[in-house]
């Protein structure tokens, strides 16, 4: 595999690589499946290129030029990928938008990153783009890609994907070598995507992110974790997200695995399973997701496999603390393991589409340590990874055999990480961005001399692996001076399978609260089986059993805290935090500013000696519309 | 809505001839007649106990009327059985949901493909040549046509009593789907469902009467005023088994009689905002 390698220079370009790879497999290969009517389609790397060829020259017939921005929006499918690499090809930049987006961030995106195209996958998106083109000028065309529902659409500034093909067919025809000479002329520094970051604080900010950038990116992670060309990967996570680009483009491309794509995001799970993938990364959210399936259905099963299920955690959790200890395995525990794999782990693995797995990692948020000794109980390979959107993705990994579940792991190669006197984590690799798009401002505040100040808080550790703290304004201070992570708590409540979503509250206050957010199902079903009547989430979080059952779980996680940082009281919300509501990010981080501001009358219940809070708010739904929500909210006590 | 073939009178599907039907000496239907063209969609309304689920029963074959006939694509079916109607290209889903619980969503729908199978038993135990031929065809229709047309792929191998409410009835169309139908009957689609869930349902509704692959003529019972007055061409007013009208939407809503029907109701059109 390593003579295969490709070697990263200046002049290498994605379309470059892409094209590389293309003679190198052509049909012999198969560069990607997606799942379709129920059966898994192959597409050869042959028709990846024809693919990708025919749409970058049909953007070029309608007049895409060199820096030119192509916005994307859609479900994760070849025809995006395909999209992105044709836009990139063409000597355009890459701006992906969440599936998701509320028409305001539409709206905003588009307009800042003077997208000249806009490619949509189905009605929905071609919608969302019609209503926003007024406002932006820039915008000239408009492209989609599904034909459900299109049937009513003539304007002449739409065109489908398969029409765009037809118009690069006939460019081809008149002009022979236009693709391939296109392609020869990008150079390495050249920008091939523009992200926008979700930003926990502020409008959203577009990293500017170059060729040489993502490749190098790529070839650091695997010198330390190697993939082979004969590797699955499962693209399901939003394009938009760096994670997902760094997987499908920086590596994938690179090393030539296959991509899978889901039938639709609500099949993606079973998909997983059967594709088995050898590499994932995902936000903790989906293995905090994991972890609550597996614990549900636990509950639900019968004694026998409870019992057997009780076995094979126990001696999975002895071997994985002895691996964290770095210490031997004695030969009864392995005999042990080897049981408990048989019995219980292959089969769960194999539940969660995890048999083959050789590397796991997750990253873009704190994971609990609970979740992270779970899966390593489980024989899973879970991995932390440390980045951001501008340094295209990771810098920081654990190794293999070296995983500390309160750390982040230690650089890649190339990459160098220091603590500055105040505390902020900042790096230098080949991977850090170019800058922000038309905001000066917050460049020079990022870029210093080279290194980027990410605004995290952090420390190396006597191992060299590094610690994160939250962004430094998420850290609290509790009342006995100490400095905390509410996160920290978040991810312990988190644990629990009726928990959702946790928001802990303490900064500078007598003692520490927090507000709940019950999983709806989970409690559901928990109340089904108790008789309890409910209709809705707001109703069913408000019983009080269910408010005597989230205290179970407090109290539960405050048992081996410092008493300064247990949780003293709490409150059910009425609803899970949303990205819609502004409440989390897109790729759902809590925004504490925002929260602590849009409740600030339950905080004020919660630190006063009232039992009940009144709620008079608003809530949005997807397509925008909102809905007045007035309600009482009970504040509980916690024994501490 | 789209009114351009109505010029040039489109040929009619269904054609119900002063029928009439007793329960006793209860008359649930007094001499209805309902001419419905190809191509649209005709609503039913009227208030509970109109007879609108009667007239249903009618079409479809489950109740005889005792007197008038009924035509389908020109041929007279009053006597005809309904699984015979069915064959035809006539189809329905009920108010009541009416699936198999215990088998899968995938199952329900093959189940009503099964009418268009031909295959007998002895070359259906070997899977050869026109029935592996058939089978494949009705793998892909049902995939290509109806599952992703009804998004419900998620759902394709769960069982149908464990799915809410919302989903049974949109698999209760997918069934209804199945027998590739020329006419389609739907009791209340959206009785019970959600918002979002009734946007969908109607988004699918629109898509089975529009798109080029289907072009199914429906007939709509249904109490959501605001749907039935956004999707219908033609809108059918019955009350205590008498028609009031049978015109556009607009006539409809300005028909004072069907105002004095829908008591309370003034303006029709705004009954669900």
């Amino acid at each position: 595999m390593t003579a295969s390698r490709i070697e990263i220079t200046k002049d290498l370009t994605i379309p470059k690589l892409f094209l590389h790879q293309c003679k190198r497999y052509g049909r012999a290969k198969v560069a990607m499946r997606e799942k379709e009517f129920g059966i898994w389609l192959p597409f050869t790397w042959q028709d990846y290129y024809d693919n990708v060829k025919y749409i970058s020259l049909g953007l070029v017939s309608l007049g895409l030029k060199k820096g030119d921005k192509v916005a994307m929006i859609g479900d994760n499918r070849p025809e995006g990928l395909w999209t992105e690499m044709a836009a990139l090809c063409a000597g355009g930049i890459g701006v992906w938008l969440f599936q998701d987006c509320m028409m305001e961030e539409v709206k905003f995106i588009i307009d800042h990153s003077d997208a000249k195209f806009f490619v949509g996958e189905t009605q929905e998106e071609a919608d969302k783009a019609i209503s926003i083109r007024n406002e932006c000028p820039k915008l000239e065309w408009i492209v989609w890609d599904d034909p459900k529902g299109m049937r009513n659409y003539h304007q002449d500034f739409l065109l489908s994907l398969k029409k765009l093909q037809e118009r690069g067919k006939e460019l081809d025809k008149k002009e022979p070598g236009l693709f391939e000479k296109t392609i020869a002329q990008g150079h390495g520094d050249d920008i091939c995507l523009l992200f926008y970051t979700s930003g926990t604080t502020a409008l959203p900010k577009g990293a500017l992110l170059s060729h040489w950038n993502m490749l190098t990116m790529g070839q650091n992670l695997m010198s330390v974790d190697p993939c082979y060309d004969t590797d699955d990967f499962v693209s399901y996570l939003p394009f938009a997200w760096i994670g997902e680009q760094m997987m499908s483009i920086s590596c994938g491309l690179q090393i030539g695995y296959t991509l899978n794509f889901p039938e639709e995001p609500t099949t993606a799970r079973e998909d997983i399973r059967q594709i088995g993938p050898h590499v994932m990364f995902a936000p903790p959210r989906l293995y905090e997701g994991m972890t609550r399936q597996v614990q549900v259905k636990y509950i639900d099963s019968t004694w026998i496999k409870r019992t057997a299920y009780g076995f094979a955690t126990k001696v999975g959790y002895k071997v994985a603390n002895l691996k964290f200890e770095k210490k031997p395995v004695p030969w009864i525990w392995r005999l042990l393991n080897w049981l408990a794999y048989a019995t219980v782990q292959k089969k769960l693995k194999d539940h969660l589409g995890m048999s083959r797995l050789r590397h796991a990692y997750t990253g873009g948020a704190a994971m609990g340590p609970d979740h992270f000794r779970f899966f390593h109980a489980l024989g899973v390979n879970l991995k932390q990874i440390y980045g951001q959107t501008e340094i295209a993705g990771i810098s920081i990994v654990h190794r293999d055999g070296d995983v500390k579940f309160d750390t982040v792991g230690t650089p890649i190669p190339e990459t160098e990480v220091k603590i500055t006197e105040q505390g902020e984590i900042i790096s230098k690799s080949p991977s850090v961005f170019l800058g922000y798009y038309k905001n000066e401002e917050a460049t020079k505040k990022t870029l210093v001399d080279g290194w980027l100040y990410s605004g995290d808080r952090g420390f190396i550790d006597e191992d060299g692996h590094l610690v994160v703290f939250d962004r430094s304004k998420d850290v609290m201070t509790l009342k006995d001076g100490r400095p905390f992570s509410p996160q920290y708590l978040e991810t312990r409540l988190k644990f629990s399978p009726f928990i959702q979503e946790a928001w802990i509250i303490g900064d500078k206050r007598p003692y520490v609260t927090a507000v709940m957010c019950i999983d709806y199902s989970v409690v559901g079903k928990w109340a089904d089986e108790r008789k309890i009547n409910y209709t809705s989430y707001q109703e069913l979080s408000q019983k009080s059993e269910v408010y005597g059952l989230v205290q179970k779980q407090i109290e539960e996680s405050n048992k081996d805290l410092p008493a300064t940082a247990r949780i003293h009281r709490f409150v059910n919300l009425y609803k899970v935090f949303d990205a819609d509501d502004e409440e989390l990010t897109r790729t759902s981080k809590l925004r504490r500013a925002f929260v602590e501001n849009r409740y600030k009358d339950i905080v004020a219940g919660l630190y006063s000696d009232s039992e009940v809070v009144h709620m008079d708010t608003t809530i949005t739904y997807e397509d925008g519309r909102g809905q007045r929500i007035k309600t009482d909210l009970h504040i509980q006590n916690v024994n501490v | 809505m789209a009114h351009a073939d109505q010029e040039n009178r489109a040929e009619t599907i269904l054609k119900i001839d002063n029928i009439h039907m007793y329960f006793g000496r209860v008359a649930a239907l007094a001499g209805v007649s309902l001419d419905v063209e190809k191509g649209e969609i005709h609503s039913i309304i009227g208030p509970n106990g109109a007879g609108k689920t009667v007239l249903m029963n009618c079409i479809n074959g489950l109740y005889r009327p005792q007197k008038g006939r009924v035509y389908f694509k020109g041929k007279d079916i009053t006597d005809v059985k309904p699984h015979g109607r069915a064959s035809m290209g006539l189809s329905r889903t009920f108010q009541k949901i009416e699936l198999f619980g215990g088998m899968t969503v995938l199952d329900n729908i093959r189940l009503g493909r099964h009418i268009h199978l031909k295959s007998g038993i002895v070359s259906g135990s070997i899977y050869v040549g026109k029935t592996k031929r058939e089978e494949l065809e009705s793998r892909k229709f049902i995939e290509e046509e109806i599952i992703d047309l009804l998004e419900i792929e998620s759902i394709r191998n769960k069982t149908v009593e464990m799915l809410p409410y919302g989903l049974q009835k949109r698999v209760e169309l997918g069934r209804a789907l199945a027998l590739n139908p020329e006419l389609l009957l739907l009791d209340e689609p959206l009785a019970g469902l959600n918002l979002e869930e009734v946007e969908d349902m109607t988004r699918f509704i629109l898509d089975v009467n529009e798109e080029e692959r289907w072009k199914v003529t429906c007939i709509l019972v249904e109490h959501d005023m605001g749907v039935v007055m956004d999707i219908s061409h033609r809108v059918f007013v019955l009350n205590f088994g008498n028609k009031i009208i049978d015109g556009s939407p607009r006539e409809v809503q300005d028909n004072p009689e069907v105002i004095k029907a829908y008591l309370g109701e003034e303006d029709l059109y705004s009954s669900r905002r």
